[in-house]
């Protein structure tokens, strides 16, 4: 039992990620009818906000030190972080808060990154096939993974959790069980609440608000809702700016989970794709389901029970449930007819 | 049409003279030298074979390298097991490959679309975990399949002492190279590069008679309607499956060819990145043209090479006539694109042809010699660009 529920909630954390991107996929291709294999590279550029963010709030300044010395005898360095510097127990509050905080940055800045990369490119594609669409949006996250990589190096760069939250949280005792069966990390407790969030209130923003009811008409009949008077295009746009937004807020909050490299984003970008298919392309609660289950279904296949039965299968889990799924259910768990299909 | 045929045999003709030239041709541009001559050659049979699936069918395959992958693991075994001779090598990795890619191709191809593209590439990412995981015994993992001294090959005789197994071709080793001074240059002609264009020639004559025949006009077919042959009361999965295991072949072949030259294959020639790298080489061209593929395929891997070896103090000489300001700034800029940085500048030229030459290489050369000819061979070229888009 307690095996169970243990990797149940190790299967979480990697399910929110997927969800989130799958999220932000589905949202991209059922308003927009876009294919966007740019996807994984926002993901990359939101942690790497959270690098960014990081790195300016540790740059330090050096102080030769008039007392002490080093072992060599020159004068000893002492580096304080600007941050503390300038603004007291509140900087040394921001820094160990960084990941949290860098959310600050990365939702304006990642609204940008996908509005302007709407109109300056995808813009220009709706009417091309959809195989333009997977290449072009390809070459770009492949400039968009190199320029981090010139900025930031190619090694992953670890980002510590805030100190109250990277512990590990005791569960077996909320279950009733004796403490210490089941521990389990404090930050993927708080990525998943995390994606719960974010993944919630973009459906309420959908389902209640005004302009979420547009989008869905115009996801229903882009035509009509034109028709009506509404400039739909630009609605869109902003959904493409959003869509980017959970990508990136997904990955900053996944940097204390996995160091981020350049290359994470393609990475996340294969699984996610597999997710949206399998979930039902077009279909948003479809893949945010796909993308738990995929995430749980992989942790149960890591598990060494299952492992010794079946060699090899946590590497290949994804990719054989997502053929079983098209063979059988061609368009996915809850796909929509005729989506993709010409 | 009847000079169809007189410009097929032309065309044949100037593409098998520009190959077997390539190592005088290319030498001036600092790429005669057999490694990447063997480079041109293999890519080029990978991408032919890639554009019969993609270019005919539009359907858009993002697990082919697993066939390369598949392939020269074949050939490597082969190695160890049979004989150093290449022949039966190649033939046993066009075998497995063919064998995988009636498997994946019969499963992936009933789906069509985006999802096709999902199923291959899980294929292809499946073996690619499967290599380095626990297909260890077959693949020997990380550290990639080598051949060594003491296996069995029962159909060589014993090696000599301090003699080691080399590829050949009954005796003749891959890697022997004829130095010979033309030109003021030294022009360097390699046995195995002669192999690979041998292989090269046959792929492309064997595509264009694809492209010429009944076969090759029912793919088209299926490229542009598939509902309306279904329709007709025609089954479409066989001719779309035969071109799927076409390109499989070529793959394999591809993969037999790279270990032939360099006895050794590891898993990360199946990554779906080296499956996306086809694509790009493929449309770079021209995806649905004859040399297309081709042309790609040889850029791609030139810049590769050319661009990856360039360092600072090269681009320092090429900013030197700048004031030294604008050097620094200019040589700053530009080593973000060669180097480790060549990625960066492959991503970027492959956006600037989707976006702006979605044809490829060859619709640009028709666009340009359209500008010269008549406005009626100038629509003429037009039909050729509509069908070199992709359906999908």
């Amino acid at each position: 039992m307690d095996a169970i529920v243990l990797q149940i909630l190790n299967g979480l954390d990697k399910g929110s990620a997927y969800a989130m991107i799958a999220l932000g996929l589905t949202l991209i291709f059922g308003t927009l009818g876009v294919v966007n294999f740019a996807h994984g590279a926002l993901f990359m550029l939101g942690a790497f906000c959270a690098v960014a963010v990081n790195e300016l709030l540790t740059m330090n300044r050096v102080v030769l030190s008039e007392t002490e010395t080093t072992a060599w005898g020159s004068a000893l360095e002492i580096r304080t972080p600007y941050a503390e510097v300038w603004f007291g127990d509140l900087g040394t509050w921001l820094i160990e808060w960084s990941v949290p905080v860098s959310i600050l940055i990365a939702l304006p800045f990642m609204l940008l990154v996908g509005v302007a990369m709407e109109r300056g490119l995808i813009r220009h594609f709706y009417k091309r096939p959809h195989a333009d669409q997977i290449l072009v949006t390809f070459g770009l996250a492949v400039v968009l993974q190199e320029i981090v990589k010139a900025l930031f190096g190619a090694n992953p760069i670890p980002q510590p959790a805030p100190d109250g939250l990277s512990g590990m949280a005791d569960f077996g005792a909320v279950f009733g069980l004796e403490s210490g069966q089941i521990v389990y990390p404090m930050w993927r407790l708080v990525y998943f609440l995390f994606a719960a969030a974010v993944i919630g209130s973009v459906f309420a923003f959908l389902r209640f608000t005004t302009f979420g009811m547009v989008v869905r008409a115009g996801m229903a009949d882009r035509e009509t809702v034109g028709l009506l008077g509404i400039d739909i295009d630009r609605r869109f746009t902003l959904m493409f700016g959003l869509a980017a937004a959970v990508a990136g807020l997904a990955g900053v909050m996944y940097t204390p989970i996995l160091s981020p490299d350049y290359h994470l984003g393609m990475d996340f970008l294969v699984l996610s794709f597999v997710v949206v298919v399998v979930g039902g392309m077009g279909s948003l609660p479809g893949a945010v389901a796909a993308g738990f289950l995929l995430g749980i279904l992989q942790s149960f296949a890591s598990m060494n029970e299952v492992k010794s039965i079946l060699p090899g299968i946590d590497q290949i889990i994804i990719y054989l449930v997502a053929v079983v799924i098209l063979l059988t259910r061609p368009r996915g768990l809850l796909g929509r007819k005729g989506v993709m299909e010409s | 049409m009847t000079s169809t045929r007189t410009s097929d045999t032309l065309l044949l003709t100037v593409f098998a003279l520009a190959v077997l030239t390539g190592p005088i041709v290319l030498a001036p541009f600092g790429a005669g030298y057999p490694d990447l001559l063997q480079k041109f050659a293999i890519f080029g049979i990978f991408a032919i074979g890639f554009n019969i699936l993609f270019g005919l069918t539009g359907y858009l395959s993002f697990g082919h390298a697993a066939f390369l992958g598949v392939g020269s693991y074949a050939a490597v075994w082969a190695f160890k097991g049979l004989t150093m001779n290449i022949l039966p090598a190649i033939l046993l990795s066009v075998a497995v490959a063919a064998l995988f890619s009636v498997v994946i191709g019969y499963i992936s191809l009933r789906r069509s679309g985006i999802y096709f593209s999902i199923l291959t590439l899980a294929f292809a990412q499946m073996s690619y975990n499967l290599a380095y995981s626990v297909l260890t015994p077959i693949t020997n993992g990380e550290t990639g399949l080598q051949i060594l001294l003491d296996d069995p090959r029962v159909l060589d005789p014993a090696l000599g002492e301090g003699e080691l197994p080399l590829t050949n071709l009954f005796g003749l080793p891959m890697n022997e190279t004829w130095n010979v001074p033309m030109l003021g240059m030294e022009m360097q002609f390699n046995v195995g590069f002669y192999v690979c264009a041998a292989l090269l020639i046959l792929a492309f004559w064997v595509s264009m008679r694809i492209f010429r025949s009944p076969f090759g006009m029912m793919l088209r077919a299926v490229k542009s309607n598939q509902n309306r042959m279904s329709y007709t009361g025609l089954d479409t999965k066989p001719y779309a499956l035969a071109a799927f295991v076409i390109s499989g072949v070529y793959a394999g072949l591809a993969g037999g060819l790279l270990a032939a030259m360099d006895p050794l294959a590891g898993a990360e020639r199946m990554q779906w990145t080296a499956s996306g790298e086809v694509v790009l080489m493929t449309i770079l061209g021209g995806a649905g043209t004859l040399l297309g593929p081709v042309l790609g395929a040889g850029l791609i891997k030139y810049f590769e090479n050319i661009f990856s070896a360039i360092n600072e103090g090269i681009l320092q000489g090429f900013w030197g006539f700048l004031p030294e300001v604008l050097r620094d700034a200019m040589v700053s800029l530009s080593s973000l694109f060669v180097g480790e940085g060549w990625h960066l500048t492959l991503g970027a030229l492959f956006m600037v042809i989707v976006i702006f030459l979605p044809g490829g290489l060859v619709e640009g050369a028709q666009r340009i010699m359209g500008l010269f000819r008549s406005r009626k061979s100038r629509a003429a070229g037009g039909d050729g660009r509509r069908a070199a888009a992709p359906a999908e």
